[in-house]
């Protein structure tokens, strides 16, 4: 069915005693769709509510309930399409896929098999190894995008003899975009839902949160002699961090290729990720696996959309992150670092776009950009916050940029604000007159301090004049009499003139 | 006061309306004889106290002067629409004691107008089946007894039998390949079904979802046009409901029928039909044609393949909507050693025969490698019969055939024969393929005295004329028969 042309980059290659190998992997991303109701019913989609609180007569599957399409869940499939560089299908169906569990109160999940809402498409993505390095740019291709309902949630560790069900999930309508086989490293493929996951965060279409399970992979992985024919593929279900995705990935390869040196052969199956151990392990065989019977469902009319619906939503489209950091790239003058590590995140960018633009007359794209990604970034990571619930606004870390900006306070000093900024002690402003940190530009002030500093090591003032870099330690003793206040470069400046530099 | 349950629907209404009787007379008198027919088995569940309640409600409201279009009329409701708080079975065992919480968007509409509900109908177990046989709740008998019991036809057969011994005005009923107009023929009674999409489906039991349409089964023409302009509406919780105004579809009945065109189908005469129904076909061409409507000969050459086509898609969809019934959450549930063997015990035992071959046909066209031979072709099929009938259109504006390859027969006789019982549905399910209104009249009966009827089917959205050309041939038939009350 798939064709796999594109051959791994070298460094990608598994090398064996045999011989090398090359890892051929495809993505199934399920994103949840940011609707405020479900898919086929108007019970609400909210996160953590009490168990089977959200469930309508329709998700309980109770005799002659109905399915009603929600528009907005189609209009956000669309978008999510364009998104994806993908064709818009004006005519698509949805099907019932057949199957009898717990958590499936219809006996039968409503999808699209036979004609998706979204057809074929391509993104291109960076894929970085673990030491930070930048790859060449990888196109990856769209198969296709389809609508379904989420099923329920079993709970099975409540007792231990039965199983509980919740059904508040059963209904919320997903979004399964289907890669072609176009990855071929772990690094690559968690690229590819890194990007997804901006591109839906951009569009507003799935909030990308992989911890709730609101965006989560089915990886699918075969290896092969690079160049070679195909593998036999597995299907590792419901894998929900980029981590996991790569380990893996990383496990099933090893494991294929053990198998095939060791003489057998490998079953197409469906596995299971144990991100405890970090092993996949069967869930079901291709003896086991599921007839469908699909058919189109005949209590709902096939979608047509009309052209000018479609226009209307391209039209509305906002920026998306590949045309942004180019756009940061060339309007702000940021290295291809900084823009692509800003605009991955729609939240990231917006936040960021905001530091340079609030404030009178703007700010140092770069100098903002640094304080946005080594300090904030840094900071917030480290304390496990996410952006949204950063205790320091885009407005205050423009007020901190600002002191900086009009040499109110040193670089160094800043830092020490923006950690109290950070701990919620208040604006940069208010930390700097509180804790006096304002820097002393009084040139009077400094050149006794310079004095006091050169007659106090009268002997290293002697041969500084004949080694300039021994200037570094009187600017070190001068800013350690003004407390770090001093300003950096008026203390540089009248040292070099006291000692004839 | 046992006259009031010989009135049709219309002068029911009529009395009411000019104070003749009550709705709580009506009702009474209605009870009286359901009880005297309970050997019928017509009904699953009666209501009679929330009837007697309902009745006296109606009648404060039409003394209030708010009566609605069924105001105080004692009907029965074929117990495959939900009904809030009352048991719907759908004549399965499987539904166990199943209380909605809910009412089916159709008995809302009646309950609105003013219905007083007598009980939940039997009914082949859901909707399966042409002689009312495959009900957990036993068979129903057809009032129309000749020596032996007789089946009422199906799967509306509860319908149909209260209707026709007077133990309700009319009655909800469904079809899905002829469960309205088949038991109508066999019980001297009028159904229509009709255009998909005109009832909507919400709350009832599926069977088969692109063939199901709820209609009523009525004394005459006019009573099942009040009942289902009552029935139908536009409803946005179906999604194949059509958004429609409901016209005056009673005022129909009885205007001119001349120059109407009949069709008349020459595939329509099959291979071992009595010779009883194809005279009396004829007479039904030579009364329409009395009347003043042209005869004109049509082909709808794709008519033999309807039954075999309808026999794949109905099961394929029915394999589907019946996997709800899985004892997780309503209904029965047979405790299994793990949850498969809960799901295998409870729907072996829950099922009967008849649901559980259906299940299995429409399991095996849906699966992998058989698609595209079964379920593909039987749709393309449906599609040609669209075809034959968008082409019969150019040149009739109605088509006349019978409703059913024979009379009512012995209960016991065809239930362990599915092709034979199958074969009942070979008039009817071309309409259920492609959408069309279709009406059964009782236009005649056999030599064994027993009732016929002719079908009229039309256009879609057209039962304005399905009523127009059923009324004159209900005129022009004159059939006045009743079933002698052995019962009571």
């Amino acid at each position: 069915m798939f064709i796999a042309p594109r051959i791994a980059d070298k460094k990608d290659w598994i090398t064996t005693e045999t011989g090398d190998w090359e890892i051929i992997i495809g993505l199934e991303v399920h994103a949840q769709v940011a609707s405020e109701s479900k898919l086929f019913s108007g019970s609400a989609t909210d996160y953590g509510s009490a168990p089977n609180t959200q469930v309508s007569l329709v998700d309980a599957g109770m005799p002659g309930m109905l399915p009603v399409v929600n528009e907005f869940c189609i209009e956000q499939a669309v978008k999510t399409g364009f998104g994806l560089n993908a064709k818009i299908n004006l005519f698509s169906r949805f099907d019932r896929k057949n199957y009898f569990y717990v958590d499936l109160p219809q006996g039968y999940q409503i999808s699209q098999f036979e004609h998706p809402i979204v057809g074929e498409g391509e993104i291109e993505i960076l894929p970085i190894d673990g030491d930070g390095n930048v790859g060449e740019p990888v196109n990856v291709g769209i198969e296709r995008l389809h609508l379904e309902q989420d099923a329920g949630k079993s709970v099975h560790d409540l007792s231990p003899d039965e199983t509980y069900v919740d059904l508040n999930r059963c209904g919320v309508a997903l979004m399964e975009i289907v890669s072609k086989p176009d990855m071929r490293s772990p690094e690559e493929a968690s690229a590819y839902v890194e990007k997804l996951r901006g591109i839906v965060r951009a569009l507003g279409t799935c909030d990308g949160d992989m911890e709730k399970g609101n965006l989560r992979a089915d990886v699918n992985v075969s290896v092969r002699r690079p160049g070679g024919e195909l593998g036999t593929r597995c299907e590792i279900k419901n894998v929900n961090s980029m981590r996991f995705i790569r380990q893996a990935i990383n496990y099933e390869a090893r494991r294929h290729i053990d198998i095939l040196e060791a003489g057998g052969e490998i079953d197409q199956e469906t596995r299971l990720f144990d991100s405890v151990k970090g092993e996949t392990r069967t869930m079901r065989s291709k003896e086991d696996a599921h007839d469908y019977r699909y058919f189109p469902d005949p209590d709902l009319l096939p979608i047509k959309l009309e052209q000018a619906f479609v226009d209307r939503i391209k039209s509305e489209l906002p920026e998306m992150p590949d045309v942004r950091k180019a756009r940061f790239m060339s309007d702000y003058g940021l290295p291809e670092y900084d823009a692509r590590i800003l605009t991955a995140d729609k939240v990231k960018a917006d936040f960021y776009e905001t530091v340079i633009s609030s404030g009178v007359g703007g700010r140092d794209p770069k100098i903002a950009s640094n304080w946005t990604m080594v300090e904030l970034f840094g900071a917030l990571n480290k304390a496990g916050v996410e952006l949204e619930d950063s205790p320091v606004s885009a407005d205050a870390l423009g007020g901190l940029i600002d002191r900086i900006l009009d040499d109110t306070i040193s670089g160094k000093i800043a830092k020490g604000v923006f950690e109290k900024m950070f701990a919620g002690e208040g604006t940069a402003d208010e930390i700097i007159d509180r804790d006096g940190l304002k820097q002393v530009t009084d040139m009077g002030a400094i050149e006794a301090m310079v004095d006091d500093a050169i007659a106090n090591n009268a002997a290293q003032a002697e041969k500084a004049k004949e080694n300039p870099k021994l200037l570094g330690f009187f600017v070190g003793q001068v800013m350690k009499a003004s407390q770090g206040k001093a300003n950096p470069k008026a203390v540089n400046e009248i040292l070099r003139k006291k000692l004839g530099l | 006061m046992s006259d009031l349950t010989k009135l049709t629907l219309s002068d029911a209404l009529d009395g009411m309306a000019k104070g003749d009787f009550s709705s709580e007379e009506l009702t009474k008198a209605h009870i009286d004889a359901c009880m005297d027919g309970a050997d019928l088995n017509a009904f699953i569940t009666t209501t009679f106290e929330d009837a007697m309640e309902s009745a006296k409600a109606s009648d404060a409201r039409r003394k209030a002067g708010t009566a609605g279009k069924l105001e105080g009329a004692p009907l029965g409701v074929k117990d495959l629409f939900c009904t809030e708080g009352v048991k719907t079975t759908a004549g399965s065992k499987i539904l166990g004691e199943f209380t909605p919480t809910y009412e089916s968007s159709v008995t809302a509409n009646m309950k609105a107008d003013g219905m007083v509900m007598l009980g939940k109908l039997n009914l082949d177990e859901f909707a399966m089946g042409s002689s009312n046989e495959t009900s957990f709740y036993g068979p129903v008998i057809n009032p129309w007894r000749k020596g032996e019991n007789l089946v009422p036809g199906g799967s509306s057969g509860g319908s149909a039998s209260a209707v026709a011994a007077d133990l309700c005005l009319g009655a909800t009923a469904t079809d899905t390949g002829g469960s309205i107009r088949q038991p109508a023929s066999f019980t001297g009674t009028v159904g229509i079904k009709p255009t998909y999409g005109r009832c909507s489906r919400w709350g009832t039991v599926a069977f088969a979802s692109s063939l199901d349409q709820a209609g009523p089964i009525a004394k005459t023409v006019k009573d099942s046009a009040i009942l289902l302009e009552s029935m139908a509406g536009y409803d946005p919780k179906d999604s194949t409901s059509i958004n429609a105004e409901v016209p005056n579809w009673a005022a129909s009945c009885g205007q001119s029928v001349k120059g109407l065109r009949i069709g008349i189908p020459k595939e329509y005469t099959i291979d071992g039909m009595p010779a009883e129904i194809q005279t009396l076909w004829d007479e039904g061409i030579e009364m329409m044609k009395a009347a003043g409507a042209e005869i004109v000969p049509i082909s709808l050459p794709h008519t033999k393949f309807a039954l075999p086509a309808y026999y794949v898609v109905a099961p394929a969809e029915a394999s589907s909507n019946l996997a709800r019934y899985d004892g997780m959450r309503y209904g029965l549930r047979v405790d299994g050693k793990d949850l498969n063997d809960t799901y295998e015990r409870t729907r072996t035992e829950g099922f009967g025969d008849e649901v559980r071959r259906r299940i299995m046909i429409g399991t095996y066209v849906l699966s992998a490698g058989y698609y595209d031979a079964y379920y593909l072709r039987a749709q393309k099929v449906r599609t040609r019969i669209v075809e034959d009938f968008e082409n019969a259109w150019q040149t009739c504006d109605a088509i006349l055939t019978p409703t059913a390859p024979s009379a009512a027969f012995a209960v016991g006789r065809k239930v362990n024969d599915p092709v034979q019982m199958y074969l009942n549905d070979i008039f009817t399910v071309t309409t259920n393929l492609a959408g069309l209104p279709g009406i059964s009249v009782p236009a005649g009966l056999d030599k064994n005295g027993l009732p016929l009827g002719l079908q009229i089917i039309g256009r879609a959205m057209d039962e304005a004329t399905v009523f127009k050309a059923a009324s004159a041939l209900e005129d022009a038939a004159g059939f006045t028969a009743k079933p002698e009350t052995w019962w009571v």
